[in-house]
């Protein structure tokens, strides 16, 4: 089966494939380690499943508000997104 | 032997991911593919980046869309969530009344999205429409075709009449679920009608109005045929809604890149909103436990 369709770019192979190792190693992670709900400065309890998708979610709009509001390389949106990511998977 | 059954269980649910698979998630890929690529032609592509996100997120006709969108969403939950608990409230809870109260509510809800809008395009055409011709011969003038403000009225009165019937029956659920108890002691107690509806009948329908929410802004946020097909997004821009605008732009001028930029956008702004009102919901079961 032809994917030509999909229309697949180098970018954006890099992207999904990032995202399915994340989910990969955050199953992995949690049937290794369950973890349990907690509370950090999100207003709601959170499971790491719950926090990564906070943080992919915002890293998304991170990238849109850069795009939008600068003219500047994506890079530092990037940067900004891995930091957002980390914080929220640590203190979220 | 519970963990091995609990494993086969996956098993149960993988043709569910597969459907997921093809019917969500690799045309959602597809998108993401599109949205940094200008397609001439099976093969024919070049890379352009975030160019078309740009161009979208700059686009005034969007931003007036969006507006027009959450404008509308919220006038739907402000007049259907009330008007939808009234009506439920008004209902009879026993004898033959019931039965043919909720069938004539359930109507609206079983005519196809895209003959309603037909039946109001009849309905409110200002010559011989029953409603339009009856507004214009009380010495109102009414064209929904000309006037945005008539043409707001309208979709409005379309939205409310054909999706007020499911706050209805959800409202109508929350009250049946009630005990008689609580109203025998509200009685004892000499409760008044307000007492009693603000102190039972909506804190037991919490649970039900959260969901009539839920669905009531998901599904209004994501209105296309009956508008389409009542106005056509007109007159000028006016009723033109987000979808609306995301189909002119893919299949009207055909620009496939910067419509793939659009839906990305607009799946993160839904994705957001799901997210939240999914916290809400679960805060409310939650406190409704505690």
């Amino acid at each position: 089966m032809s994917l030509d369709w999909m229309a697949w770019t180098f970018p954006t192979a890099v992207f999904f494939i990032s995202i399915v190792v994340i989910l990969a190693a955050m199953t992995i992670w949690q049937v290794l380690w369950p973890s349990m709900e907690r509370r950090g400065f999100l207003p709601i309890t959170t499971t790491p499943g719950d926090r990564l998708f906070i943080g992919l979610l915002g890293s998304a709009y991170i990238h849109l508000a850069w795009i939008g509001l600068t003219g500047l390389t994506l890079w530092i949106a990037f940067g900004l997104a891995i930091l957002w990511l980390v914080v929220v998977m640590i203190w979220g | 032997m519970e963990k091995w059954a609990s494993n086969k269980a996956w098993f149960l649910v993988l043709p569910v991911f597969v459907i997921v698979a093809f019917s969500a998630i690799l045309p959602l890929m597809t998108v993401v593919n599109y949205s940094v690529q200008d397609i001439f032609g099976p093969g024919q592509s070049v890379f352009v980046g975030t160019e078309f996100f740009k161009q979208v997120l700059a686009d005034s006709r969007l931003h007036e869309a969006l507006l027009r969108q959450f404008l509308f969403s919220a006038l739907v939950l402000l007049i259907e969530i009330p008007l939808g608990v009234l009506i439920a409230l008004a209902m009879p809870r026993k004898g033959v009344w019931v039965s043919a109260c909720l069938v004539t509510l359930a109507l609206p809800l079983l005519i196809p999205w895209n003959v309603i809008g037909t039946i109001w395009i009849i309905f409110t055409r200002p010559d011989i429409g029953l409603l339009g011709s009856t507004i214009n011969h009380l010495g109102l003038a009414f064209d929904h075709t000309a006037s945005p403000m008539d043409a707001w009225v309208t979709v409005m009165l379309m939205e409310v009449w054909h999706w007020t019937p499911l706050v209805v029956l959800l409202a109508y659920a929350g009250l049946r679920s009630i005990p008689e108890a609580y109203y025998q002691a509200a009685k004892i107690d000499g409760a008044s009608s307000w007492a009693i509806f603000r102190y039972i009948q909506l804190p037991k329908m919490r649970g039900v109005l959260t969901i009539a929410v839920l669905l009531r802004f998901m599904d209004s946020f994501l209105i296309y045929a009956e508008p389409f097909v009542l106005t056509g997004g007109g007159p000028g821009n006016a009723t033109t809604f987000l979808s609306i605008y995301l189909v002119k732009i893919a299949l009207g001028q055909f620009d496939l890149g910067p419509a793939a930029a659009f839906s990305i956008i607009y799946f993160l702004i839904i994705l957001l909103f799901s997210f939240i009102f999914y916290q809400a919901l679960q805060n409310v079961g939650k406190g409704g436990r505690s």
